[in-house]
């Protein structure tokens, strides 16, 4: 089985509160209900993991409060996006990372859209061979 | 003098961090006097433990609860400003020949974006309580999909009405196991078991020592046993003495192996056993959010709680290092929300200025050293055991972001170069991926100085040390946010045309202020 939503009991019978909304990753549609978070509306459609790490290895939710980054996927042409922290809006176009046989610095633009989007964000990390540590 | 002056003339007391032991500053810092602005990443106030559903949801709402009923009053007060979805992403330092409280860097909007506001705070006194995470220690397979954070299980339940998995495996040490366990129950969720590290003697010996501290923290015990009968209602098995040494599967998490440990957590051979699971959920413990402390300079204090051992040092006065900058909840000592709660009602009211001998203080004062005896205990009953990482492989991956695995990190404390951390993350990258070593750097640390047999060496000279938690940035911020002119300074003033008088705090509203 996988990650599901469930109703509570408090809940009126025969009503469901929730708004539905509708989401694309890589191009196809994805359900969920307004109030899930990106991670939520991912997992709760049955996918478990959406970004690859460097070996290729599968990575999904890990911390659940956006500390681990194990999540980040594109949204709306934005990269690295922590999906568990942030709220989904219907018509999010969501694209699934890679860091797998790429230059660290090719992961931000890898969507190729143009403007505002591309901006990588800056964090204090990264390629050694550019910036060595600073952490 | 008029009322924009007199506003003006107030103390200006920043609060980072919305949970219990923020909102209890918020609080305690507007009775004071001071006006405040209160600053979280999420979107209501709460944290972890107070978070509750998204309003979308249209659930029950808690509206009677003190929680409650403290957020309307601290959100709904005229000198209040609340700053949802906002990061922190800096703390600039003043003067170093004048050290006092930073300027405090802003970003407000939805998490991660790229059009976020821009602010910079004035705070005459800052009050920092950005809490703690999960600490998980690794174990091989502890990467795979389905695989969680304890707390990330709890956080989907309440935030967003989602469980896990319908098989789930619920291990590592610490009271949170239980109200985890018990959510997950409440949901619906299939819990396979409950598995504790440490063996039953540890766990009562800690609670059971000195047992009329535990006198004074009578809710707890009562939760406890709540928990124990939630357990057994739903015939749910509480090992303790068992943990989980592997996860295996194609692609997510199919199986985990556990095993019975000793009490230093050495795995008692021949004792494996393996469990169909659709999710695992692993919890040892806290880490607490250092980033921000370090960045306004406050020393930390070594504890010998094991491999997260840091924390803010405060005195008696939840005063750190730095003149005018507090520190309250987890990042002090892992104690829970009612110790947060009275760290945070003592570092708000003293930020503000309020009288340090208030009568009312004396029980404050009184009920933190009690949450701070509650953290001793707390220690004492679950302790990491120092054999843990007999269960690590060569190739376990020790930093999830690099794939590290525990073989470079033996090979790099092997080598004399090694001996700075500097020089170990360099060379095997551990802690250098995004999450900027939140997850592995304590993790690192710790495996490093136990291969090593020494504590690590110094810095590397002419460097600043290599801490797991010395993060230039606290938060990501994309260029085009960087580029741009933040908003005046904002000293929390209200608006001079705001007839409000604060002595008449208006009808309490949860409304949240637009963050457009």
């Amino acid at each position: 089985m996988s990650p599901r939503l469930f109703r509570a009991p408090s809940d009126t019978p025969g009503q469901r509160p929730e708004r539905p909304l509708r989401i694309t990753v890589d191009g196809e549609p994805v359900d969920g209900v307004a109030g899930q978070s990106i991670a939520g509306v991912l997992l709760a459609a049955g996918r478990t993991s959406w970004r690859t790490a460097r070996s290729g290895a599968p990575r999904g939710v890990f911390c659940g409060i956006g500390v681990c980054f194990d999540c980040v996927l594109t949204v709306n042409d934005v990269p690295d996006v922590r999906a568990c922290r942030r709220r989904a809006a219907d018509g999010d176009a969501v694209t699934t990372q890679t860091r797998a046989a790429e230059d660290e610095d090719a992961v931000t633009t890898q969507t190729g859209a143009a403007g505002d989007g591309d901006e990588p964000a800056v964090r204090a990390r990264t390629a050694p061979e550019s910036r060595g540590d600073r952490a | 003098m008029t009322a924009a002056s007199r506003e003006d003339a107030r103390r200006h007391v920043v609060v980072v961090g919305a949970g219990p032991a923020g909102l209890a500053a918020a609080a305690a810092a507007l009775a004071a006097g001071a006006r405040v602005t209160l600053v979280d990443a999420a979107e209501r106030p709460g944290g972890q433990y107070h978070r509750t559903l998204a309003e979308e949801f249209g659930g029950p709402h808690d509206g009677g609860s003190p929680f409650a009923r403290l957020r309307r009053r601290v959100l709904g007060h005229p000198r209040c400003t609340w700053r949802a979805e906002t990061s922190v992403w800096a703390l600039e330092r003043p003067d170093p020949e004048q050290p006092g409280p930073p300027l405090v860097h802003t970003l407000t909007g939805p998490a991660d974006g790229n059009g976020r506001r821009r602010r910079v705070l004035t705070p005459d006194a800052l009050v920092l309580a950005p809490g703690a995470h999960d600490r998980v220690l690794p174990f091989p397979g502890w990467d795979l999909p389905g695989v969680y954070a304890a707390g990330a299980a709890q956080a989907l339940v309440k935030g967003e009405r989602l469980v896990i998995g319908d098989a789930v495996l619920l291990a590592g040490t610490g009271p949170f196991l239980l109200p985890v366990a018990a959510s997950l129950l409440a949901a619906g969720a299939g819990l396979r078991e409950v598995l504790e590290a440490n063996p039953a003697a540890t766990v009562a010996r800690g609670w059971a020592r000195r047992p009329w501290e535990l006198t004074a923290q009578p809710g707890k015990a009562a939760e406890l046993a709540r928990y124990a009968t939630l357990l057994a209602r739903h015939r749910v098995p509480y090992r303790t003495g068992r943990t989980v040494i592997e996860a295996r599967g194609e692609g997510r998490v199919e199986e985990a192996v556990t095993a019975r440990l000793r009490p230093d957590w050495s795995v008692v051979p021949g004792t494996e056993r393996t469990v169909a699971v659709d999710a695992l959920c692993v919890g040892h413990g806290f880490s607490p959010q250092l980033e921000l402390p370090l960045a306004a300079g406050c020393t930390l204090l070594r504890t010998p709680a094991g491999p997260a051992g840091e924390f803010v040092a405060v005195d008696g006065d939840q005063l750190t290092s730095v003149p005018g900058v507090y520190a309250a909840g987890e990042i002090t000592g892992i104690a829970g929300a009612p110790a947060a709660r009275t760290e945070g009602a003592l570092a708000g009211w003293l930020a503000a200025g309020g009288e340090p001998a208030a009568p009312a203080l004396r029980r404050v004062r009184r009920n933190r050293d009690r949450g701070r005896a509650f953290a001793a205990r707390l220690a004492a009953a679950h302790p990491v055991g120092a054999a843990w990482p007999g269960w690590l492989r060569s190739e376990t991956v020790i930093c999830r972001c690099e794939e590290t695995d525990y073989g470079a990190l033996c090979r790099a404390a092997a080598d004399e170069a090694g001996a700075a951390p500097r020089v170990t993350k360099l060379a095997t990258r551990a802690g250098l991926g995004p999450c900027q070593a939140r997850i592995c750097g304590p993790i690192v640390a710790e495996l490093t100085t136990r291969l090593r047999g020494a504590p690590p060496g110094g810095p590397a000279e002419g460097l600043p040390s290599a801490a797991p938690h010395r993060r230039p940035l606290a938060q990501p911020i994309r260029l085009g946010e960087l580029a741009r002119t933040p908003d005046a300074p904002d000293t929390g003033t209200t608006d001079p045309s705001d007839p409000t008088d604060p002595s008449h705090p208006s009808e309490p509203t949860d409304s949240k202020e637009s963050t457009a």
